[in-house]
C-alpha cells in the first residue's frame, strides 16, 4: 500500500469529531507591529496579556488557561513565563509551530475549555525582532534546517519556497503576474490599516521589475521579518457574555503535519487530506464562506491553499485567481488586512494574524475596510519548513455569532 | 558549459586580500556520518538495516520502521534536478561575496530527495549525479554535477570553492632530491600549477634525477632544508605569500624496531626531518596560508601530508619509523583544526611500502613514486581530506576497519 493510499484508508474509518457548540473565541487583540524591536519577546507577550486582561475587565489571576507561541523567548518554556507574568494557570501550552500555531491553539484551547480544564484561556503568540535575531534563528532553525539547508546558500525560506515556487510553476502554468494579482490586493486591504508596515500602494509593474531575492521570488513575495504579537481569549459562550465580549463560534478546525511525505518535491499542503472533513464538520461549501484569510508567506502557498481548501480544483489555482478580485470588496475577499505580505510577519504572531482580523471581521469591529456582510470565514494556517517543505498545515471555520 | 578560468594576473599588491570567510559547518553528530564519506570522496547515505530505506537527511530513526539502526552505506548517486533556485540574497556573509549562488532539489533514484549546490552545467529537469564534498567549513555538503563530464568542469566557481585544484595555482615541493619529490614536480606541473617551487637543501650536492627535474616546465629551484628552522623561515619570507598549495615530501625511511635497533640516532634523525620538519613548515607557511584562503583563483588551498599508512597500525620491521609517522598524523589533525578557518584543506595521503631504495628488501606490491604523485593531484583535484595509494594502504585501512586488533596481532607478520 502507498503512503497515499494509507492516509485515505486513516481518513475513511475516522470516527465523527465533536463539535465545539458552546466555545467561543473573543478578544481580537493585536500589539502594533514594528520592524526591528529592542524589546525582548517577553515584553512583546506582556504588552499583549495585558491588553487582554484590561479590554476583559479581569484579574490576571483570572486567566486559568494559557496558551503561548514564540521562537524568540527562549531559554524560556511556557512554563516559566507564567513566574514572569504572575499567572497561575491549570493549563498550560507552549506552540512553537510557526504559521500553524494559532489555529493549533485555539482547538487546542477549545477542547479544555469544552471538558472543564480551563475556564478563559489567553491565546497569545508574540516574537521580537532584533537587528540580527532573524539570521540567528535561520541557521538554528532545526536540525534538518542546520544539517541540509543552511550551508546550501544560506536563503534562508526564500530559498526553500523559491524551489517550491519554481517547481509550482513549471507544473500548472502559474505566471509572476498570478502571484501578483495577490499580491497587490493583499497591499490594497493593507492600506487601511494603520499598523501595517507597507502602507504604499503596489502596481504591477513595482512587483514585476522588483529586485529577485531567489528566483523567482522577489522582493514583494516575501513577508517583512518585524516584532509584534496577537492575542485571543477563549471560553465558554456564557463567560463571554457575562464579560460583555463579542465573540466568534467554532464551526470546525483540522490540523496535520508531514502530509504526503512521499511527494518529491511540495505541491499540496495536509489541507488536501482534511478539507472534506473541514467542510463537512462545518455544515457548509467552499461557496458559502464570505471571506478567506490564507497563510501567505509566499503567495505560492495561498494559491496552493486555495486548490487543498476546496476553491478550486488542483493545479487551476492560476485560473482561480485570474477569474476573482480579492479585495475586500472582491468576489473573494482575502486576507483583509493586508496579510503577512503588508503587515509584516512577527515570527509565530504571524500565525495568529489572519484568525485574529476573521474574529474582527465577524464582530464588526475591523481596524480596516469592513468585509460586506460577514457571517462566515475560513481561516487557514501553515508552518514550520523544517527541511524542505511546510510540514504543518490547519484550517478553521468560524462563524458570526448570531 | 563552464568558462574556463582565467589565469589569475599578478596581483595588485594595494588592493586588500579579501579574509576567508566559511559558511556555516555546525553539524548534528549523525551528519558527520556524511563528512567521513565527503573526507574520503565516497556518496553513502544512511540505509536502515531493517527496512532498506535510504534516508536523507541523516536521521536517528528511520522514518520508515523507526529503527535506529542507520549505519552510512555508499549508494546511487544519480538523480534528476527537480527544479533551482538563484540566491541573490543571503543571510550569511560567507554566501552574500558569492551570490548569486544556485541550489536546486535533486531526487534520488534510491529514493530521497536533497536540497544542493548546483554545478553550473547542470539544468532543470535534467539527469545528474551527486557528490558529497568538505566545503570551506571542513564540512560535508552535497553538490549537483552534470550526469557527463563536461568541458572545463573542474573550472566551476560552485566546484572549485569545494576542490584545490592546482591549475593556475603555486605549489611549494618541500624536497626534491628524492624520487617522490621528482615525481610530485612533474605531476604539479602537468596539473597546470602555474609555479612549482622545488625546495633543496645543500643544493650543490649533485643527486639523480637533477637535470630532469631543472627540465620540467615551471619548475624554480629554491633553497629549503626542513631541518633547519632559519631555512624554512626564510623561504615563508621569500615565497610564503606565493605558495598556494604545500606538498611535504621530506622523507627519511629505515628499518629497524623499537627494541632491537640499539642507540637514538636514527630516531632523533627521524623525528627531526619528518616529525619537526613538519612543524617547521607549519609555523613558517601556516598562518600565511590560512590568510589567503579567499585570495582569488591561486587563494591558498591546502598542505598535503605524506603519511605512512604505518602511523595507522606499527609495522614493527619499520617501527620507530611508523612511530614517527603516527606523530606526524596526530599534528595534521592539530593542523587541520588550526588551518580550518582559513578555509585551508590538510590532506593526508596515506600510503604502503614505495618502490625506493629504502624498501628495497620488501616484497611486492609497492607504490611506484609518480603513482603517489598522480594520486595526490587527483586528490587535490577531487578535494578529498584523506587518500589511500596502493593495495597495501587499502589493505589497512580495511582490516582497521574491521578488527584493529587482529591487524595489530597480524603486523608481525
Amino acid at each position: 500500500m502507498t503512503q497515499d493510499a494509507k492516509y485515505d484508508d486513516r481518513m475513511a474509518s475516522a470516527t465523527t469529531r465533536k463539535s465545539y457548540d458552546g466555545v467561543v473565541a473573543c478578544l481580537p487583540v493585536t500589539i502594533p507591529y514594528r520592524r526591528y524591536s529592542t524589546n525582548s519577546a517577553h515584553w512583546w507577550l506582556g504588552r499583549a496579556l495585558r491588553e487582554l486582561v484590561t479590554r476583559a475587565g479581569l484579574r490576571p489571576a483570572d486567566l486559568d488557561g494559557f496558551a503561548v507561541s514564540s521562537f524568540t523567548v527562549g531559554p524560556d518554556t511556557a512554563v516559566g513565563l507564567t513566574q514572569h507574568f504572575g499567572l497561575s494557570p491549570r493549563w498550560l501550552d507552549h506552540i512553537p509551530f510557526g504559521g500553524a500555531s494559532g489555529i493549533v491553539a485555539l482547538r487546542r484551547a477549545a477542547r479544555a475549555v469544552q471538558a472543564g480544564d480551563a475556564e478563559i484561556v489567553a491565546c497569545v503568540a508574540a516574537d521580537t525582532n532584533h537587528v540580527d535575531s532573524f539570521r540567528k534563528t535561520l541557521s538554528t532553525f532545526s536540525r534538518f534546517a542546520q544539517d541540509a539547508v543552511y550551508p546550501y546558500g544560506s536563503g534562508g525560506a526564500n530559498a526553500s519556497f523559491a524551489l517550491i515556487t519554481k517547481n509550482y510553476m513549471n507544473g500548472c502554468g502559474a505566471r509572476r503576474e498570478d502571484f501578483a494579482k495577490l499580491c497587490i490586493a493583499q497591499r490594497d486591504n493593507a492600506l487601511s490599516i494603520p499598523h501595517a508596515l507597507m502602507k504604499k500602494k503596489l502596481t504591477l509593474d513595482e512587483y514585476m521589475s522588483a529586485r529577485p531575492i531567489a528566483d523567482p521570488i522577489h522582493l514583494f513575495d516575501c513577508v517583512m521579518p518585524c516584532a509584534g504579537a496577537e492575542a485571543l481569549l477563549v471560553c465558554r459562550e456564557d463567560t463571554a457574555k457575562s464579560l460583555n465580549l463579542p465573540f466568534v463560534r467554532i464551526l470546525s478546525t483540522v490540523e496535520r503535519h508531514n502530509a504526503f511525505p512521499a511527494d518529491p518535491i511540495q505541491v499540496r499542503g495536509g489541507w488536501a487530506l482534511d478539507v472534506d472533513e473541514l467542510w463537512s464538520m462545518a455544515g457548509l461549501k467552499p461557496a458559502d464562506v464570505d471571506f478567506v484569510e490564507t497563510y501567505d508567506d509566499y503567495p505560492v502557498i495561498v494559491m496552493m491553499q486555495l486548490e487543498d481548501l476546496g476553491f478550486c480544483k488542483k493545479g487551476e489555482g492560476p485560473d482561480f485567481v485570474r477569474s476573482h478580485s480579492f479585495t475586500n470588496n472582491g468576489t473573494f475577499p482575502h486576507n483583509t488586512s493586508g496579510g503577512q505580505l503588508s503587515v509584516g510577519q512577527a515570527g509565530a504572531a504571524g500565525g495568529s494574524l489572519g484568525l485574529v482580523e476573521a474574529m474582527r471581521q465577524l464582530t464588526a469591529q475591523p481596524l480596516g475596510t469592513p468585509v460586506p456582510d460577514a457571517k462566515t470565514c475560513l481561516v487557514s494556517g501553515f508552518g514550520m519548513i523544517n527541511y524542505d517543505r511546510g510540514l504543518s498545515s490547519c484550517a478553521a471555520i468560524l462563524a458570526r455569532a448570531a | 558549459m563552464t568558462e574556463p578560468l582565467v589565469r589569475p594576473k599578478r596581483k595588485n599588491p594595494l588592493r586588500r586580500t579579501q579574509q576567508p570567510l566559511s559558511p556555516q559547518g555546525v553539524r548534528s553528530r549523525t551528519a558527520h556520518g556524511l563528512t567521513a564519506a565527503a573526507a574520503e570522496g565516497r556518496f553513502a547515505l544512511q540505509v536502515c538495516l531493517d527496512c532498506n530505506a535510504v534516508i536523507y537527511p541523516p536521521r536517528d530513526a528511520c522514518p520508515s520502521c523507526l529503527s535506529p539502526r542507520l549505519p552510512f552505506r555508499d549508494v546511487d548517486r544519480g538523480g534528476t534536478l527537480l527544479a533551482e533556485t538563484t540566491v541573490q540574497t543571503s543571510t550569511d556573509p560567507y554566501f552574500r561575496e558569492r551570490t548569486p549562488w544556485r541550489v536546486g532539489t535533486v531526487k534520488l533514484d534510491a529514493g530521497p530527495v536533497v536540497v544542493a549546490h548546483l554545478h553550473g552545467d547542470t539544468i532543470e529537469g535534467g539527469r545528474v549525479r551527486l557528490e558529497f564534498k568538505l566545503d570551506k567549513s571542513g564540512s560535508a555538503v552535497a553538490i549537483a554535477l552534470p550526469a557527463k563530464d563536461t568541458e572545463n568542469m573542474a573550472d566551476d566557481p560552485h566546484l572549485r570553492e569545494m576542490t584545490c585544484d592546482p591549475k593556475f595555482r603555486r605549489v611549494l615541493i618541500t624536497d626534491g632530491r628524492n624520487a617522490v619529490g621528482q615525481a610530485m614536480a612533474k605531476a604539479f606541473s602537468d596539473a597546470g600549477a602555474s609555479i612549482v617551487f622545488v625546495g633543496l637543501a645543500d643544493a650543490w650536492k649533485p643527486f639523480p634525477g637533477l637535470d630532469a627535474l631543472c627540465k620540467i616546465e615551471r619548475v624554480e629551484i629554491v633553497p629549503l632544508d626542513v631541518t633547519d628552522t632559519e631555512s624554512v623561515t626564510e623561504q615563508a619570507e621569500q615565497n610564503g605569500a606565493r605558495v598556494d598549495i604545500i606538498v611535504n615530501t621530506a622523507e627519511h625511511v629505515r628499518s629497524g624496531g623499537v627494541v632491537d635497533r640499539h642507540g637514538l640516532t636514527v630516531a632523533r634523525e627521524e623525528m627531526d626531518i619528518r616529525y619537526l620538519g613538519l612543524l617547521r613548515l607549519a609555523q613558517a607557511f601556516g598562518p600565511v596560508l590560512r590568510s589567503r584562503g579567499a585570495d582569488g583563483v591561486n587563494s591558498a588551498a591546502a598542505f598535503v601530508n605524506l603519511i605512512s599508512v604505518h602511523a595507522l597500525m606499527n609495522w614493527p620491521a619499520y617501527g620507530s619509523h611508523s612511530a614517527t609517522e603516527a606523530a606526524c598524523l596526530s599534528a595534521a589533525q592539530c593542523m587541520r583544526a588550526e588551518l580550518r578557518p582559513g578555509g585551508i584543506k590538510v590532506l593526508n595521503v596515506f600510503f604502503g611500502p614505495l618502490e625506493t631504495e629504502w624498501f628495497q628488501a620488501v616484497p611486492p606490491p609497492k607504490v611506484a613514486p609518480a603513482a603517489l604523485a598522480s594520486a595526490v593531484v587527483r586528490a587535490l583535484k577531487q578535494g578529498v581530506e584523506d587518500a589511500f595509494v596502493g593495495d597495501v594502504a587499502e589493505d589497512v585501512r580495511q582490516r582497521l576497519a574491521v578488527n584493529p586488533k587482529a591487524l595489530e596481532r597480524e603486523m608481525t607478520g
